[in-house]
């Protein structure tokens, strides 16, 4: 597994395989929360999910991971292999509960996502130097040996998302991946994440309130409340007149003109 | 046996080792002492001591059926009755809305007062309270067997398993996101727990059963960094405090196991001063 997940991390995103939600949709108990979204998630497409606060945004990410039930369909297409399957998916939570006090390495939790062998015999060199390449390429590589409770919370995060790109996913989730951390922290957090296109064949799903950054650094942004309200590069959505006008107060004043890319990237792919 | 009393005698030829039930005892504590330590650093990670004191506790209603059923030696329905309680209690906590150590909470006392009724029925609650303290002097060799037995299964289980329990007691969603059936895992989780405390449960007690389980590890949690120093440090203790709780119960004439427990206790105070320099 180590090895196929390295050769992964070093071909280029192709920009054809694709992830697909078809009438995709999310009841709990008697409440619908999400209804009718079709989605195209292109490799190598870094896509931010922006809406107001109970808009199902976190939720769209449980349904794709499994965690919450949801009616529609998730297919993933492999164009390499010229076949459909369930897409493995890698995930940043927001905010990782978990006890501060427990005894647990950074290598521990590594070596116990990566290996059946139990971690309390302690570690493997291959196991370290598997670690440590992973960690260096979300520039955390000095953290190998600290207690998970002793990372600040932009450290914490940059660990997870090491985490969660080994294995290489088809699809990596990130729900408020730096909302707690500082502004350089944050800062770091993106320019990794951005330029983990570049280097992963993968697509990327981020929740994200921080608006400046979003507009920097998405090839995308859906813009959801219930379902799917709009889709297009940041700078159609948020000069969109309908999102202006319903949502304003979602996004005002947190977006600056200078800030926003120019517009590069068409909208490819939209929609079923 | 035989070979064990063998090494005794001549490793260790001192006025205790004379007896018997000595050599059955210190060879008990060299098995449950390893269970428990490796089994009580996962319990602590996923803050579940309240479990397994009520899994402890309510052994007593496992006694109670196996009396009504008529059986002299009810461990096997107690082992069955735990299982039991360990799956009814994953469902609760899965189906209903209430915290989880309410729910606990309540089978707990549900069943040590079910327990209680049955087995005082005519006034005869006396006979039983051997359970309540346990007599670790009283082991034969049948039961040792036993001990070896599930000792070989934990080994097993812990190889097979114990990565999958760790991410688990990280957090369940980065564990099912790395494709771990997160309800299959900590229900297999409880089970184990619970069947190991039963069978336990007779020459420890059930007053003093947790304390074994979850001191060990709290102790050792206390001053490591990683998970290989806390299973070495937590198995460490847990030996040492069975070999010296043993020698104290025997120059004292105290119950074994809660000598052993309190030799434990000491050593978790010891390692709450140390902490400062790991934290």
């Amino acid at each position: 597994m180590n090895d196929s997940a390295i050769a992964r991390t070093q071909s280029k995103a192709c920009g054809l395989c694709c992830t697909k939600l078809e009438s995709f949709g999310v009841t709990i108990g008697k409440t619908e929360i999400l209804r009718d979204i079709n989605l195209h998630i292109h490799c190598g497409e870094l896509t931010a999910l922006v809406g107001p606060n109970g808009a199902g945004k976190t939720t769209l990410l449980k349904a794709i991971l499994g965690e919450v039930p949801h009616s529609g369909t998730l297919r993933f297409l492999d164009i390499k292999n010229c076949h459909t399957r369930k897409p493995l998916v890698g995930y940043v939570p927001q905010k990782l509960e978990f006890d501060p006090g427990a005894p647990i390495s950074v290598l521990d939790l590594f070596s116990a996502g990566l290996s059946a062998r139990p971690i309390f015999l302690g570690h493997t060199s291959r196991q370290r130097e598997h670690a440590t390449a992973i960690l260096s390429v979300v520039q955390a590589e000095h953290l190998l040996e600290k207690r998970l409770g002793d990372l600040s919370g932009g450290e914490l995060q940059r660990v997870l998302l090491a985490l969660a790109l080994d294995p290489c996913p088809d699809l990596l989730l990130m729900d408020e991946p730096v909302s707690g951390v500082d502004s350089h922290g944050r800062e770091l957090f993106y320019n990794i994440v951005s330029n983990l296109r570049q280097h992963y064949d993968l697509s990327i799903i981020l929740v994200s309130h921080d608006l400046v950054m979003v507009s920097r650094h998405a090839d995308r942004v859906l813009f959801i409340d219930r379902t799917l309200q709009c889709m297009g590069t940041p700078r159609e959505v948020f000069s969109s007149e309908n999102i202006k006008r319903d949502y304003g107060y979602v996004y005002q004043g947190g977006i600056n003109e200078k800030d926003s890319p120019l517009n590069k990237h068409s909208i490819k792919g939209v929609g079923a | 046996m035989e070979s064990w009393y063998f090494i005794i005698d001549h490793l260790l030829p001192f006025a205790w080792t004379h007896h018997t039930f000595m050599k059955n005892a210190l060879l008990a504590v060299l098995l449950v002492g390893p269970m428990f330590g490796i089994m009580g650093t996962m319990v602590v990670n996923n803050k579940m001591a309240f479990y397994s004191d009520t899994i402890g506790h309510s052994a007593l209603t496992g006694i109670a059926i196996g009396i009504l059923l008529g059986f002299q030696d009810p461990l096997w329905i107690m082992v069955i009755f735990s299982i039991f309680l360990a799956v009814a209690i994953s469902l609760l906590k899965y189906y209903t809305t209430a915290s989880i150590d309410t729910v606990i909470g309540a089978v707990s006392a549900t069943m040590v007062a079910l327990g209680i009724v049955i087995l005082s029925r005519g006034g005869g609650f006396a006979r039983f309270s051997r359970f309540l303290i346990g007599d670790l002097l009283s082991i034969t060799p049948r039961e040792i067997y036993l001990l070896i037995f599930a000792f070989a299964v934990i080994v097993v289980l812990w190889t097979a398993m114990f990565n999958k329990f760790l991410l688990l007691s990280v957090n369940p969603i980065l564990a099912r996101s790395r494709g771990i059936s997160v309800d299959l895992v900590e229900t297999l989780f409880c089970i184990i727990i619970a069947v190991i405390v039963t069978i336990s449960i007779q020459w420890v007690g059930i007053l003093i059963i947790n304390s074994f389980l979850i001191l060990p590890a709290a102790a050792a949690r206390n001053v490591s960094i990683n998970m290989r120093d806390y299973h070495v440090i937590s198995v460490l203790i847990t030996l040492i405090s069975g070999i010296m709780g043993l020698l104290l119960s025997y120059y004292w004439s105290t119950a074994t196991g809660a000598t052993i427990a309190l030799v434990a206790a000491a050593f978790y105070l010891l390692t709450l001063l140390l902490k400062p320099r790991f934290a």
